[in-house]
């Protein structure tokens, strides 16, 4: 479950793509390279972590944020990501439901505030099972949720990009968001981890 | 499509049909039986607009709510899908 995916099977029909562009004529390897550093700039799963420790410490802002978590995210300076606007949704994570977000049909979530997607994300074996047998996926991430602990799996198929809010750890209260936001990963933005 | 087709809590199935261009109705979830969670708003039909055609609609998104065992006829979780408007049935009360 490394987060490298230079050798998948995508990067290497990209990196064809990417040569035929540039033999053409059509797009300068600059003028890619460029686009790309536009895309990704400030994406990165501190950002969700910082989203996520403010939700934590304050409870109006947790309640703006899961009303309308673009409008709340901006607050912060972030924007979901993505070449088309879009709206983000954050799920809560409680005691009774966990949830974890895929997209069956692609590669979807909030760039933004996770960063690039690991491999595992864009897999299919990811794609295709967690909305089957989440349970068992989650175990494998080594995540055990107690019997009882439901599951909903939030699937990106349309404009919408999902961010999970986890649980806060017990024995967290002396810290103040920086430290919280510390204690917060992508898998757990994602939904394969807790806190 | 108006705003406000499907209220949250409207019962729906989604479309059987198998379109031969993109879409955004995943297999696994054709011909299924779910429940709305609320609207997205309205967004560019994805089959049309992928064609490259400029003519298309413009449709409400609804998060639809399926539980496992309707799409896979096990497991005890809910599996949340944003879907367009034409993809969804509302569902004869019962």
């Amino acid at each position: 479950m490394s987060g490298d995916h230079s050798d998948a099977l995508i990067s290497r029909r990209v990196r064809r793509l990417e040569t035929l562009l540039e033999e053409r004529g059509i797009v300068g390897g600059a003028t890619l390279d460029e686009a790309i550093d536009a895309f990704l700039s400030g994406a990165s799963p501190a950002n969700g972590a910082h989203v996520v420790a403010r939700a934590w410490t304050d409870p109006d802002f947790r309640t703006r944020l899961l009303a309308d978590a673009n409008a709340a995210v901006a607050e912060l300076g972030y924007a979901s990501g993505g070449v088309q606007p879009q709206r983000l949704r954050v799920v809560e994570n409680t005691d009774r439901v966990h949830n974890v977000i895929v997209c069956t049909l692609c590669s979807c979530y909030p760039l933004g505030l996770l960063g690039p997607s690991p491999g595992w994300y864009k897999s299919e074996a990811y794609r295709s099972r967690v909305v089957r047998e989440p349970r068992a996926v989650l175990e494998e991430f080594g995540l055990t949720l107690p019997a009882d602990t439901g599951i909903t799996v939030w699937d990106s198929t349309s404009e919408s990009r999902y961010m999970v809010l986890p649980r806060r750890p017990a024995g967290t209260d002396g810290l103040d968001e920086k430290a919280l936001a510390a204690l917060v990963t992508r898998n757990a933005l994602i939904g394969t981890a807790a806190v | 499509m108006t705003d406000g087709g499907f209220a949250p809590g409207t019962r729906v199935r989604t479309s059987h049909h198998d379109p031969v261009h993109h879409t955004r109705l995943p297999r696994y979830a054709r011909g299924k039986h779910g429940v709305v969670v609320e609207s997205e708003g309205s967004h560019p039909l994805a089959d049309i607009r992928s064609q490259g055609r400029a003519d298309f609609p413009v449709e409400q998104v609804y998060a639809v709510r399926f539980a496992a065992r309707d799409l896979w006829g096990e497991g005890d979780h809910h599996v949340v899908l944003d879907l367009w408007e034409s993809y969804l049935e509302e569902e004869e009360s019962q």
